[in-house]
């Protein structure tokens, strides 16, 4: 019995030890600033100053913002636009590139390529590309007789543009993820669609979406979640302007933050955006549950 | 049939592939040629100034060498306490185990921009503002990595383990004779993945590095858009050159990324 007793406590031991230095990065890096985040978002910080005890005033002066909700808007709506047009594109480039063809790794490599280039580098790409007064869209656009379009002096133009580097950088990981999904539907239930005399288009809406529904829940949780995250291509990209017009929460909360240094007010954001993302992840968890049990 | 998809993905693998042959032709070009009339779709003359002059003018060798630094030691720590945490909470038992792997995997879903007010805090109390270390140490709190090495490991067989224990072999041989020898598909996932996300960072870094000598490429590549505005050539020089070594890194290890992307996926 002391043998085993001994080997528990000396197993548990170094349980520990092993997890040690990954739970201590935690505990300093993650845990503490979680909560430390809601006790800063109760003070008013302005400046190098030192912070004064406000209780809910950040949160009463967010309500009342008028940058705070279209900063909110702006998010809801690229996230709306950029997370069906990536997944759609994703779902059809896995089904393109499912079936055998020539140098079809190498085509799948090129459709991947973008995610892993910075979001810095991407963003400096766009801004060339969609330059208003000497970048390639603006200059096909007026050769066929459509431009040229205002991407950098109005609103919704600009937030098109950051739609379209989004779709490009996002456009792989769909598919990747997609491809991996297709992989698992059980090939029999393509034949029998197959005897049955199923058209192909059939096939496609009965079968094979169907058969992917939760890989589709999944990337829309995880691109909602990445959209309401999405800073480096803003900040880079469009600086949040014309304006305020592409301005995302978070790049809101950053140069409250770390501009204007309201932390304070910039935390109270961040409490906002981790209340909206967790959220999210409560809903996805449950609808999960759901249909595990179902 | 086969023809036209092969006709499609080629068609979509060019538009994929434009805007980086776009960056090419514009960093190779003079500027003159990329604002003047007519349009070109490909280089009408080659010049190496785009290049030269940013990196006479700015101290864009400092900027890789942060980088580099930064990458490789957050890669190196970030995976030593990845794998020995994933062997703790796939293979021992101590107490707190799910709890505390419950409340690690519960900060994936965290924004950055949540916590940054706090981590800025720390770093200033810890004397590491301006300093490479202050961009390393709050990130090496990485969750997914953390996941994936759990994942992978619980799949190894007790019985492997058990059998070493019987020879005698302390947990920490075990760990390191039996264990890791089997988890080189697991390290090369995570170091590429952690050398992704360390090299292309720019929000933290931006917050942290003050002395433009102290930069990393992504924080520079910004400081040299408000430098040159409109003219792009140089921009676009030196953001291909940041992305040498990624590119690299793709090409080698290509179906790592898209097996960690997948199995990421599936879960």
């Amino acid at each position: 019995m002391a043998t085993v007793r001994t080997r528990r406590a000396r197993e548990a031991l170094t349980g520990l030890a092993f997890a040690a230095p990954a739970v201590a990065v935690f505990a300093v890096f993650m845990f503490w600033p979680l909560i430390q985040v809601f006790w800063i978002s109760l003070q008013q910080t302005r400046g190098f100053g030192l912070a004064k005890w406000v209780g809910l005033q950040n949160y009463q002066e967010i309500l009342s913002d008028k940058i705070f909700w279209t900063a909110l808007w702006n998010t809801a709506l690229y996230t709306a636009i950029s997370v069906p047009l990536c997944l759609v594109a994703g779902l059809a480039a896995a089904l393109l590139l499912n079936k055998r063809m020539p140098a079809r790794g190498l085509i799948r490599a090129i459709y991947y390529l973008p995610a892993v280039i910075s979001g810095v580098s991407s963003a400096l790409i766009g801004a060339w590309l969609f330059n208003e007064d000497i970048g390639l869209v603006n200059r096909i656009l007026d050769v066929v007789g459509l431009g040229p379009v205002p991407w950098q002096s109005e609103g919704v133009p600009a937030l098109l543009s950051l739609v379209a580097i989004s779709l490009w950088i996002g456009l792989g990981f769909n598919m990747v993820v997609y491809l991996a999904a297709l992989q698992g539907i059980p090939r029999e239930v393509f034949e029998a669609a197959r005897c049955d005399g199923a058209s192909r288009w059939a096939t496609l809406r009965r079968i094979t979406i169907p058969q992917l529904g939760p890989t589709t829940f999944f990337l829309i949780v995880i691109g909602i979640i990445n959209s309401f995250q999405v800073f480096d291509i803003v900040y880079v990209m469009t600086g949040g302007g014309p304006g305020n017009s592409t301005t995302m929460l978070v790049t809101y909360a950053y140069s409250a933050g770390f501009e204007q240094r309201q932390q304070g007010y910039a935390s109270a954001i961040g409490v906002v955006l981790y209340l909206i993302v967790l959220v999210m992840t409560i809903v996805q968890w449950r609808v999960n549950k759901r249909r595990d049990v179902a | 049939m086969t023809r036209y998809r092969l006709a499609f993905a080629i068609t979509g693998a060019v538009a994929m592939l434009f805007p980086v042959y776009w960056m090419i032709v514009t960093a190779i070009s003079s500027s003159a040629d990329m604002r003047g009339p007519g349009l070109h779709l490909w280089p009408t003359s080659v010049r190496w100034e785009n290049l030269t002059d940013p990196l006479s003018k700015f101290p864009y060798g400092m900027w890789a060498v942060n980088s580099v630094f930064i990458a490789v030691v957050a890669v190196v720590l970030t995976v030593v306490i990845n794998l020995m945490a994933g062997y703790a909470f796939a293979k021992l038992r101590f107490p707190g185990r799910n709890v505390l792997f419950i409340l690690i995997i519960s900060t994936l879903m965290v924004p950055v921009q949540v916590v940054m007010v706090p981590q800025f805090h720390l770093v200033v109390d810890f004397g590491l503002i301006g300093s490479d270390w202050g961009v390393i140490v709050p990130r090496l709190a990485e969750a997914f990595g953390l996941f994936m090495a759990r994942q992978f490991m619980m799949a190894i067989p007790d019985e492997l383990i058990e059998a070493a224990q019987c020879d005698g072999s302390s947990q920490w041989r075990i760990f390191r004779t039996v264990v890791l020898p089997l988890c080189r598909p697991l390290i090369a996932v995570l170091v590429i993945f952690t050398f992704m996300w360390r090299w292309n960072e720019f929000a933290w870094p931006l917050i942290v590095l003050k002395d433009p000598e102290s930069y990393t490429l992504q924080v520079g590549l910004l400081f040299l858009k408000n430098q040159y505005g409109q003219d792009y050539g140089s921009l676009m020089a030196m953001s291909l050159l940041s992305m040498i070594p990624m590119i690299i890194v793709f090409a080698l290890f290509q179906r790592h990324f898209v097996e960690g992307m997948a199995r990421s996926g599936i879960k």
